[in-house]
């Protein structure tokens, strides 16, 4: 008897943490177009948000986009991902991960014409650690690396 | 597994087996700390602040650890009724609480000058920052428990439902654009450079090995305290 008990409990336990479980990542993975953290270049194109809203783009720096104003702090540069790109200004002093073919993450608005007027700016590191001294060197060819994020 | 539900047979395992973990853990996980800080070179962009790499993913791995500690050792409990399970799963909360702190602390630290800022709510950190109450309210349900020692029924439900944080903050950065990078470590392969690979392969091990000694030394202070506490209701029945 003691055995048949142990056996319901198991499958109870197993069943209300799988269904817990599945619930948890269903609900997590359908907020995944809800939530998503910010706009790239193609799903604001796709989405098209109305100019003037609030809200928050993502994307690799161009290289060789950036262009600073004489002021010295009003910059603009080109924001890309694979398919599209945008526009942004931005006027304020730059994180030092801010660097062409980097990640980076801006708070603002849409204007009429299309450019992105940022308010805030972060810089985004990608996933790659790889020291000063070897960032130019492609470790498989051992040729200058053609996705080089150093300036 | 009911080899070990003996308490005594327990005990005789886990005294050797504390210093065996602690000693080495803290040696390595020293070590490692002091390599990474001292013989690694600068990141191509990061710079220095690459270093807090080697007590920031340790912390992650083992707040996260300590809640898949805490949600097997519950479902044990639940079914088979081991009378250590609650007990492992009690020792287990406040040293995974500790690292998740650690985790949102140095993550915070690193994010200001690399992000340039100290905190975003992106899916990773909001998840992070959610296991950390999820220990917090566990800590509370364990507390509040009549159990001597153990935890009840209720606060071992708590750490089962609680797991489904876990695969969700491991998933957050592919599921969500968000503000922390992609999985450096992934089944393919690692896009760590070997110069900062190895030392964190050497603090994760450390602080892995510690995290187990303090859940060992937990676990015999509990039952310690159980012994004590029969004992004195024994002399007092006397």
């Amino acid at each position: 008897m003691a055995v048949k008990a142990k056996h319901q409990r198991l499958l109870l336990a197993v069943l209300a943490a799988s269904a817990l479980l599945a619930a948890g990542l269903i609900a997590a993975s359908a907020l995944r177009e809800e939530v998503s953290y910010f706009y790239t270049p193609s799903s604001l194109a796709r989405d098209k948000p109305a100019p003037g809203k609030a809200i928050r783009i993502g994307g690799l720096v161009q290289p060789g986009s950036i262009t600073r104003g004489a002021d010295g702090v009003s910059i603009r540069f080109v924001v890309q991902d694979r398919d599209a790109s945008l526009n942004v200004r931005y006027t304020g002093i730059t994180p030092d991960l801010f660097v062409e073919g980097s990640g980076v993450v801006a708070d603002g608005r849409l204007a009429a014409n299309g450019i992105f007027i940022a308010d805030s700016l972060l810089a985004k590191h990608d996933e790659n650690y790889v020291p000063r001294e070897l960032a130019d060197i492609d470790m498989k060819t051992g040729q200058q690396s053609k996705d080089s994020l150093v300036r | 597994m009911h080899r070990f539900a003996n308490p005594a047979r327990f005990l005789r395992l886990a005294k050797p087996l504390t210093p065996a973990l602690f000693w080495p853990g803290l040696i390595l996980a020293l070590s490692a700390c002091l390599w990474g800080l001292f013989a690694t070179p600068a990141e191509r962009l990061m710079g220095e602040t690459v270093k807090i790499i080697f007590v920031h993913v340790p912390a992650a791995w083992l707040g996260m650890g300590g809640w898949i500690v805490i949600a097997l050792a519950s479902i044990i409990q639940l079914v088979w009724r081991h009378p250590l399970a609650g007990i492992a799963a009690r020792a287990a909360a406040i040293p995974g609480a500790v690292f998740a702190g650690i985790c949102l602390a140095t993550g915070s630290i690193w994010g200001r000058p690399t992000w340039g800022t100290w905190w975003v709510w992106d899916g990773r950190l909001t998840s992070m920052l959610v296991l950390f109450f999820l220990y917090l309210g566990y800590i509370a349900l364990a507390n509040a428990s009549s159990e001597k020692g153990s935890v009840s029924r209720v606060a071992a439900i708590f750490g089962v439902m609680g797991a489904v944080n876990i695969p969700i903050i491991n998933r957050s950065v592919v599921w969500w654009e968000s503000q922390h990078q992609k999985a450096s470590i992934t089944l393919s392969g690692s896009s760590i450079d070997p110069a900062y690979l190895w030392p964190l392969f050497g603090s994760v091990i450390g602080f892995s090995l510690i995290f187990g000694a303090v859940v060992l030394m937990r676990m015999r202070a509990a039952l310690a305290e159980i012994k004590i506490d029969a004992r004195m209701r024994r002399m007092a029945e006397r």
